[in-house]
């Protein structure tokens, strides 16, 4: 017969936040437990229509709230680094057993199942949600490429939300050609969700790049963010200049009100997580509770029983901040600064420059035992400072697995372009990708966890 | 004692006549099999996002220019947020910050004097005009323990048209209430019929001595009829002067008529004051509407709303009709206004007056004097009537050619009513009702009763 479309036949896996037809939608939450959504997302429609097969619906954050993808109902997201031969050989380990058991590192979050399942090769491409960094974080720890499209671009009906002004659906694929497949799949107007644009979007193929001397580059020095690695310091600079070396302008510039963007986010976050996760009350849908003294009691012990701690915490939080009283001093107020921070990148996009390029994350993937260390707030705090401005302003960035760590483990740089200028963007990140040439990871023997007996059994090898 | 000056503001929910809701594609119909019009959306399915209903905002705008208001070119969606079962989101959506229509005014008329023959004009300005959701309905059912939530209504469009408290009795909140439902029924844009919830009356009320400052107002809700609306306001106002006079304090509270004992009674407690922690719906843009002159060149007003191409089509608002009917057939203008209060009159009046020859001055007798009585009586609708336009115009003409007195009208008007399917003329031949002409019949009459009562003649001829 006739091939569906350009996916035909194409493993995908879809983030746990994106409504699937039939099949169990969880958010990773108690609350949605057992929750078997109605419809499709719009995205995963398309996919769909387009061929596509739906291998499975991975793990994340509860609600995608997180930077670990540690923090769900179904246990934390191994990164499959953790099982590579380049990761063991650089670890330093007392036995095999110890190894795997407390020394795995994580994805990253909050679609660290997206990232892992497209790193450990078990799909071609998977779908994950960025608000804050949410898919490009788990791209930069597991070593394959991660998208975030402009907001607006893509189509968010059936995107269970965590921050409607923020979120996107983000595309995780092993190189930045894919990336662009995904993306001329998905994006274009959809009149079931108000925030996409109306312009009709024109699918594109990536020029193969080999002339840079057009363009330019900055570097934002409030990237240079406290607790950066030395290491990935100097993956940076060194990038910068194998742009420079080809010929591209390269140029410091300033992104002012970066030092900002956490708190401004923690305060808009929150309110509209506060928002958004008052429809979950165990009337209509999901988790509800056995108490039934009164319609309240029903709704505090469903609510106490179907968010974790971190969903609980965002929505008293939130609701503080909309409180008519502190209204004005906090959502009004953050909202003006990300104005500020929205208008830093407009001012340097309009100076001349085309692309930013920045690390995505400050370091490589800790390991989950000291991950859990810190509480999930600071956590994400941390781990979103370079990533979660760009959600701020709507704009689109891709991380680029750029080179392995001195641990073994991968580490990513950020570009981040104009608004509606993905072409441009992937095509600077594909030349930029055939520069580095990361390595494949090499996923020797899996180790079977369950019943603790060694089995040899030799995947795929990739050598 | 000093004179008290109560005063009613008032807030008016008028459910808009749409095919489908305001910000989902279900149907809006009274009376349905309960949850049988429910979108995912409207049931708040996680992951579903509000598309705006282009003919909801067409009836605001053209409630707002019937209402001779401001129609504000940009507006915005808000969230409302509280918990109840029915409404399934946790939060309703609304324009809080900046409604669609804002200073408009609505002249109302009384009819005074000791034969409500004085028409006086009085105008309530309009604060604002609102586009919001409707809420589901819930039954509770406290013999079971149990509360029944009916979605149907979830989502319906709303026009909440606030009237400032430029009002100062139950016959003013009522007149004005009136014009306002007959005006939207003109327009098309709401049904606002009562007894099926389409009109929702709340009224605020206060008193205070002249030159005073305003007093505590209480808010009065559960008003089915306009009717009870009068009566409501006017107890309210009453038992505030009562209590004020007594040394006692007004609460501001909301209390709810109860029509069988024609008192208001304070509701349930909800727990002291509400924080509604409104923040803007970031799923719907602002609202941009078009005049002439901002049209962009290249629109039409198929594709964006033009709110010069609606005011070029609205109809005839009541007053303009009145005017019309006391113009056009010399009738009085309180006569005008029963014509226009009762569905259907005038369209009945009007095929009177063409079918006969009998000048409207006299006919609109028979219209209000004998038709609507018989209508009201029999608590009949104009449509219910068993009197035809065509019969009535038929037994007028009998009398203005004289072939029947006027008390022998109203007998076959009596008899017509009987519904018996005869005709005027049959009626009046069976009852042998014709007036004699013949001058020699009438003396030989006269002559017979004189002749028969003798004794009578001498008394009368004696004095």
């Amino acid at each position: 017969g006739q091939p569906l479309g350009v996916l035909d036949g194409i493993p995908i896996a879809v983030k746990d936040n994106f409504n699937t037809a039939g099949i169990e939608t969880t958010c990773a939450s108690n609350m949605l437990k057992g929750y078997i959504s109605p419809y499709n997302a719009t995205v995963v429609q398309k996919l769909l229509d387009q061929g596509a097969v739906l291998l499975g619906k991975t793990n994340l954050d509860e609600f995608a709230m997180g930077s670990g993808s540690t923090d769900g109902v179904f246990g934390p997201v191994r990164n499959p680094w953790s099982y590579s031969r380049q990761y063991k050989e650089k670890s330093v380990s007392k036995s095999r057993s110890e190894d795997e058991e407390s020394n795995w590192v994580i994805t990253g979050g909050s679609s660290g199942g997206s990232a892992a399942a497209v790193s450990s090769f078990t799909c071609f491409a998977a779908l994950g949600s960025d608000t804050g960094g949410s898919t490009r974080n788990p791209a930069a720890h597991c070593g394959v490429v991660g998208l975030k499209p402009t907001y607006g671009l893509i189509s968010r009906h059936g995107l269970i939300p965590l921050v409607n002004s923020m979120d996107v659906p983000g595309i995780l694929t092993r190189c930045v050609d894919d990336a662009a497949v995904m993306l001329g799949s998905l994006a274009g107007h959809d009149p079931k969700d108000s925030t996409t644009i109306q312009e009709n979007f024109k699918p594109f193929e990536l020029p193969d790049l080999t002339d840079v001397s057009k363009l330019s580059i900055g570097i934002p020095k409030e990237y240079h963010a406290p607790g950066l690695s030395g290491e990935i310091l100097a993956l940076w600079s060194k990038a910068a200049d194998l742009f420079k070396n080809a010929g591209a302008k390269v140029i410091d510039v300033s992104l002012p009100h970066t030092h900002y963007s956490i708190v401004c986010y923690h305060v808009l976050c929150t309110a509209e997580v506060a928002s958004n996760m008052a429809r979950f009350d165990g009337l209509e849908y999901g988790h509800r509770s056995d108490m039934n003294e009164s319609t309240e009691s029903m709704y505090a012990a469903t609510r106490r029983e179907g968010f974790n701690d971190v969903v609980r915490g965002r929505i008293l939080s939130g609701n503080y901040f909309l409180l008519k009283q502190n209204y004005e001093n906090y959502f009004i107020k953050a909202q003006k600064v990300r104005r500020l921070i929205a208008n830093d990148f407009v001012k340097v996009f309009r100076s001349g420059v085309d692309i930013l390029l920045t690390p995505t994350t400050l370091s490589d993937a800790v390991p989950y035992m000291e991950f859990i260390k810190e509480d999930n707030r600071t956590r994400s705090a941390q781990d979103d400072i370079l990533t979660q401005a760009v959600n701020m302003a709507g704009l689109p960035a891709i991380n680029v697995p750029t080179a392995l760590s001195e641990r073994g483990l991968p580490v990513g740089l950020q570009f981040i372009g104009r608004s509606f200028q993905e072409k441009q963007l992937l095509t600077v990140a594909k030349w930029f990708e055939k520069q580095v040439k990361f390595p494949m990871i090499q996923l020797e023997e899996v180790k079977r966890l369950d019943h603790g007996v060694f089995q040899h059994e030799k995947s795929a090898s990739f050598s | 004692l000093s004179p008290w000056v109560p005063v009613v503001g008032l807030e008016i929910h008028a459910q808009i006549s749409s095919n489908s809701k305001l910000f989902s594609g279900s149907q809006v119909q009274f009376a349905a099999p309960p949850n049988s019009l429910v979108s995912f959306f409207d049931a708040s399915l996680p992951g579903t996002l509000p598309v705006l209903n282009r003919r909801c905002v067409e009836a605001a705008v053209m409630t707002g220019l019937a209402l001779n208001c401001s129609i504000n070119k940009k507006s915005m969606f808000d969230r409302k947020h509280y918990f109840y079962a029915d409404l399934p989101a946790g939060y309703q959506i609304t324009q809080q910050r900046i409604p669609i229509a804002v200073n408009g005014s609505l002249s109302y008329s009384l009819c005074i004097g000791n034969k409500m023959s004085q028409v006086v004009t009085k105008t309530v300005r309009i604060k604002q005009i609102q586009l919001e959701q409707d809420s589901g309905k819930s039954l509770h059912d406290d013999t079971r323990s149990q509360t029944l939530v009916d979605l149907n209504r979830a989502g319906v469009g709303l026009m909440e048209v606030v009237m400032e408290p430029d009002m100062c009795c139950g016959e003013e909140a009522a007149a004005a209430v009136r014009e306002l439902q007959l005006i939207l029924q003109t327009l098309g844009s709401s049904q606002a019929v009562m007894a099926e919830g389409q009109l929702r009356v709340d009224a605020n009320i206060s008193v205070h001595h002249p030159g005073e400052p305003y007093g505590v107002r209480t808010e009065v809700k559960n008003i089915n009829s306009i009717r009870f609306l009068a009566k409501a306001v006017d107890y309210e106002i009453q038992r505030q002067i009562e209590e004020l006079e007594n040394e006692g304090t007004i609460l501001n509270e909301t209390r709810a008529f109860d029509s069988k004992l024609g008192c208001t009674v304070p509701m349930r407690d909800k727990e002291g004051k509400q924080d509604y922690r409104f923040m803007p719906e970031p799923n719907l843009p602002p609202l941009i509407l078009y005049d002439a002159k901002s049209l962009p060149a290249n629109m039409n007003h198929e594709q964006v709303i033009n709110i010069d191409w609606i005011h070029e089509r609205l109809p005839d608002l009541p007053s303009v009709k009145r005017a019309k009917l006391v113009e056009q057939y010399g009738i009085l203008p309180e006569h005008s206004f029963t014509l226009l209060n009762e569905d259907g009159l005038t369209e009945f009046f009007e095929n009177v007056v063409r079918q006969t020859q009998m000048k409207p001055r006299k006919v609109i007798g028979w219209i209000l004097n004998d038709l609507l009585c018989y209508l009201k009586q029999h608590s009949l609708t104009v449509k219910e009537s068993p009197v035809s336009s065509f019969l009535l115009a038929d037994l007028l003409n009998l009398l203005e050619k004289k072939e029947i007195s006027a008390a022998a009208a109203k007998q076959v008007l009596t008899e017509l009513w009987k519904g018996e399917g005869k005709n005027p003329l049959e009626i009046v031949k069976e009852k042998k009702l014709e007036l004699i002409q013949d001058q020699k019949e009438l003396e030989q009459i006269c002559q017979a009763v004189i002749d028969g009562q003798e004794n009578e003649v001498i008394m009368i001829v004696l004095g």
